[in-house]
Order: C-alpha cells, then structure tokens, then sequence
C-alpha cells in the first residue's frame, strides 16, 4: 500500500500539461465547462449565503425582505439574545461539541496511532486478524451502533452522562487504518534502529521517532475523528436526555422541534446554525491539504 | 524480523501490547460488546403471564426476528430507502465523478475556488444541513419562492427526494474529491500515449481516467450504500416541519421509535438486520463491481 502523492501544484508536469491544452481546446467548450460549474457552485453556495443573510435580519425581515440580501443588520442583536438564551445554554452545548468531538478525537487519534504503528511496525500472532476485525468496524456506521451501546450504557446505569457520549468517540477503525499505511510509509526501519542503538526503549521509539514523521497524517486522522465525532447525531439523541449535556447539533434539532409551537425560537436555530458552522467552514478549508491526502489514502487499495 | 533474538521478541510483546491495547479495549468495549450485546438483546422476549401478571424477559429464539420481516411498516422502510438509494447515489457519485473529471482536466479555470467551493457543505453537520434546507423548502422563508410556492416539496409523494437533494448537497463534494484524489494520483505518462493519438479531453476521460480511478469509485458507491441504508438524521429532522415522514420512514428511524416505545428486544432485532443487510449488500456490491471491472 502507499500513500498518494499530493499535487505538485507548480510541478512542471502540470504547467506543461495546462500549457499544452489552453491551445487545444476551444473557447466555447472552456465556457460551457465553466458554466456548469458555476451553476453547482450556487448550488452548493446559496443555502450557506442565505443562512448568513437571514442571520442579520430581525423576525419582521425575515419573511417580509428579499431572502438574498441583507437588510436592517441586526447580527450583533441576534447573536446576543441567542448567548443569553435559558443563561448560555448555548454555549454549553458549543462546549459539550468541542469536548466530544475535539476531546475526543484528540485521545482517539493518539490511540488511533499507537494501534496503527503497533500493526504496522511490529510481526506478531495474529496480526492480520485483528487487523481484518478493526477493518470491519469501519464498515459499522455509527448508527448502527447507537442503539446497542445506549443498551449497554443502561446496563450499567450510564446514560444521561457526559462519559455515555465520549467514551465511544475514542474509537476510531479508520483512523487505526490511516495510521497503519503511514507509519509503514513514513517510518523508516534504519531510524528505529538507531533509536534503539541509543538505548530508548520501543515505546518511547514510538513517542519520540514515530509519532513526529506520522504528525501530518495524525491531522488527517484527527479531522476525519472529529467530523465523524461532530455529526454523530443518532448516540447523543439516544443516550441523553438532559439538555445542558447536549452536543450544539442535538441541541440545535430540540430548538427546532419547538419552532411550530413558539415560532420565537427560529432565529435562535438559524444563527445558531450560523455560529455552528463558522468554525468548521473555515477549519475545513485551512487544512484542506490534509483533507486531500486522506481521502487519497483511502482510495488506494 | 531478522535480528529478532529471543530477548528482543520478549521485549517488543511488551511493546506491542502497550501500544495495541488501549485503542483494543475501548474498541473491544464500545464496538463489538455493543453488538454482540444487541445479538444478545435481540433473541430474548418479554412474557407476561395473564393481562396482569409480571412482565419476565425469557430466550425466544427467533421470534422478534419473525417480528421483524413481519412488520410492514419496517418493510416499507426498507423499500422507502432502496428506492432512495437506486435514484440518488447514481445521480450523486455521476454528478462527482464529471465534477471531478473536470478539476482534473484542462478545460476548466478556477480550480481551486471549485474544489474548495463544493466541499463547503461537507464541513456542515447533517442536522444543521437538514434544518437549513428545511427554511429553504419553506414557502415563507426560502429565496426560491417562485417554486416552493408552486411545489410543496414537503408533501408525501416530494418529500423522499427533498430528503435526497439534502443529501447530494452534503456528500457530492466530499465524494467529488475521493474521485480527485484518484486521478491526482494517476501518472501523467499514462495519458502521454492517447495524446499522441490525438484523443480529445472527453474521450481520454471515459476511456482511459474512468477505468483507472474504478476502485475509488466503488468505495465512493459502497460508502453511500451504508449510509443510505442508515438514512436517520435528516429524515428526523424533518419530522419536525412535516407530517409526511412518519415515525418509521427509515429503518433506523424504525429503530429509534421502537426503542421509545420502549421494546429493546425488537429494536435490537431490527439493528441486527439493518446491520448485516448492509454488510451484505455493500460486501456484494464490492464483489459483483470488482469482478467487472477487473475481468
């Protein structure tokens, strides 16, 4: 197995490649692909647009001006009757997403390592098998798992608790797979050697030599933990009941579910919707690079 | 490994477990405990001796699992998302696969506003992209009045497909660049010979970049098959602006409202089927896919 070699984006291969074809193709048909991407592109665009848009108007403007373009701005308002809302519940649920999705796949991405490296470095009994069983978790969607690990949880008497939500947003099979082609690739046998010649022992090795060459793959993994933590919606919804442990999108859906009934709330749900996303919007496209390199990883069999 | 002496090996076991065993107990723990624990769940049955007597939880072999293929609405369910599935990841991965084509090829200028612009909606949770269409679809709210005031695409026969439209908007372009990266990946040589064959840009992407980049398509398909079969988050969403999804639009919605009933034996049973049936199905599909395209 190896790992995708990311764009050389000012690789001569690709600027020879540009240059031959501007000549060949034609106007009309660099339009009309440019065109069509233009139109997806406010496919894909327009919802987040309006989003932003309706997040600057009171509730009299929302219905009443153009749903594109913004009118009296009342952002600053908006977002401060949505902070001081039931005393920050808010900001709690913001905090609750951070801790099990952020928390979370920070731990799991360090596990996630350790378990990688370990298959990828290491020739022991059984090796493939449990590599074959952690394989097959990928394959288990988290919904899949929500109702049997709330079983679980109420077995024990846990759920309704902060732990009922985290301790499942460690594991990570894909991560352990990311980790697994990486460490083979980008942990040179002759380094560990020497590491060892120095006298370290395997496990510091590990933390010491491996662990910084893995550092930009451990990103990748860490952002596909965290997505996958974030949008896990089925386990919150099932194990919780209390709303100051809610993650933001559970919190989100209950707000929501009561807008027919108190229409007051829809501005709180939209720019809480707004303030959900910002932050990844943007994480997403800053680490964009390494989101490329994962899913190359992934395509390669 | 060669230099491994007796010593060494001793040492690294010690390594190995250190290193395996946290990530293995919590996946042990919250992986397949849970299931084997629903296996479990599923083939017990409560029992009540008389209208009054006190309920006992007794081995029932596979009665919720004759309950479960019995149920009609679960199997309405299960027909509500294949038919799903059979219109939507077709039209979903064919729309990223030119998408991608397209980055990859010469035709197009502002590939990076592109690339960045359509994965924009992946960083987007299900439940708020849910809820935002929701507005979208309204006829109050939405900036595409003109034709949510002349479709009501909340109604029973629209709604499955407002559903799908959600999710092409949040997975198209995540799919889009699984497809991207495959053809990044692909040398440049490759297409060196079909250019002096002076084949154009369309037909060197169909005959030569599609059968190349097949493997990262079909994990793009087999990914969308779980998810369709795990179809929950949206359609619940939209539970709450329309009476049109029902409380078992989706088998795992099936899931959830059993197991509010609550009857955890039943749901357990559905999970387990839900579960292998999407086992199956994609295990097939990668098969049936692979033979084809590697015959």
């Amino acid at each position: 197995m190896t790992i995708t070699k990311r764009p050389q984006r000012s690789g001569t291969r690709r600027a020879a490649a540009d240059k031959g074809i501007s000549i060949r193709e034609g106007p009309l048909s660099r339009a009309s692909a440019l065109l069509f991407m233009v139109v997806f592109a406010g496919y894909f665009l327009v919802p987040v647009w309006w989003l932003f848009v309706a997040s600057t108007k009171g509730t009299g403007d929302l219905t009443t001006t153009n749903p594109m373009w913004f009118s009296d701005m009342q952002l600053g308002a908006n977002v401060g009757d949505l902070l001081a809302y039931r005393d920050g519940l808010y900001l709690s649920w913001i905090a609750n997403s951070l801790l099990y999705a952020g928390v979370g796949a920070l731990v799991g991405t360090l596990l996630a390592a350790m378990a990688g490296y370990a298959l990828a470095k290491y020739v022991f009994p059984m090796r493939e098998l449990i590599f074959n069983v952690i394989l097959g978790g990928v394959l288990v969607p988290a919904t899949a798992l929500a109702l049997p690990l709330f079983l679980l949880f109420s077995e024990v008497d846990q759920t309704n608790t902060y732990w009922s939500v985290f301790l499942p947003s460690l594991v990570s099979p894909f991560g352990v797979y990311l980790a697994r082609i990486y460490a083979a690739a980008s942990v040179p046998e002759e380094l560990l050697e020497a590491a060892r010649l120095d006298g370290a022992g395997e496990i510091r090795a590990f933390f010491v030599v491996a662990i910084r060459l893995m550092g930009p793959a451990l990103v990748t993994i860490f952002l596909f933990q965290f997505v996958y933590n974030w949008n896990n919606f089925f386990l919150p919804l099932v194990m919780l009941q209390d709303q100051e442990l809610f993650p933001v999108t559970l919190g989100l859906y209950a707000l929501n579910s009561q807008i027919t009934q108190a229409p007051e709330l829809r501005t709180f749900v939209i720019v809480g919707a707004l303030l959900s996303i910002v932050p990844l919007v943007v994480a997403f496209l800053a680490l964009q690079r390494f989101w490329q390199t994962g899913l190359g990883a992934g395509g390669v069999k | 490994m060669p230099s491994a002496g007796r010593r060494t090996r001793v040492q690294h076991k010690g390594a190995i477990a250190g290193l395996l065993l946290p990530f293995g107990t919590l996946f042990a723990l919250f992986y397949l405990v849970p299931i084997g624990y629903a296996v479990y769940q599923s083939f017990l049955t409560v029992e009540r001796e008389g209208t009054f007597g006190a309920p006992e939880t007794v081995f029932g072999g596979f009665e919720q699992y004759v309950r479960v293929f019995s149920d009609e609405a679960f199997l309405a369910s299960i027909g509500r998302v294949l038919l799903f599935g059979i219109v939507q990841v077709p039209v979903m991965l064919g729309l990223a696969l030119v998408f991608a084509l397209l980055l990859d090829s010469t035709v197009l200028g502002l590939k990076r506003v592109f690339r960045l612009g359509f994965f924009v909606p992946y960083a987007v949770p299900g439940v708020i992209a849910a809820i935002m269409w929701g507005f979208m679809y309204s006829p109050n709210l939405s900036p595409f009045s003109w034709l949510t005031e002349r479709i009501d695409f909340l109604s029973g026969s629209v709604v499955l497909w407002s559903i799908a439209n959600v999710t092409t908007w949040i997975y198209t372009g995540y799919n889009m660049l699984i497809i991207y990266a495959a053809l990044q990946a692909v040398p440049q040589e490759i297409y060196e010979a079909a250019k002096v064959d002076g084949a154009g840009n369309f037909r060197t992407a169909w005959s030569i970049k599609v059968p190349i980049i097949m493997p990262a398509i079909i994990l793009t398909a087999v990914f969308s098959i779980i998810g369709t079969l795990q179809l929950f988050t949206e359609p619940q969403v939209f539970r709450s602006i329309t009476t049109a999804v029902s409380s078992t639009y989706t088998p795992n919605m099936t899931v959830y409202t059993t197991s509010t009933v609550p009857n955890f034996n039943l749901a357990a049973a559905i999970s387990v089927v839900l579960a292998l049936a999407t086992f199956v199905l994609s295990f097939t599909f990668l098969k049936f896919t692979q033979r084809r395209a590697f015959e």
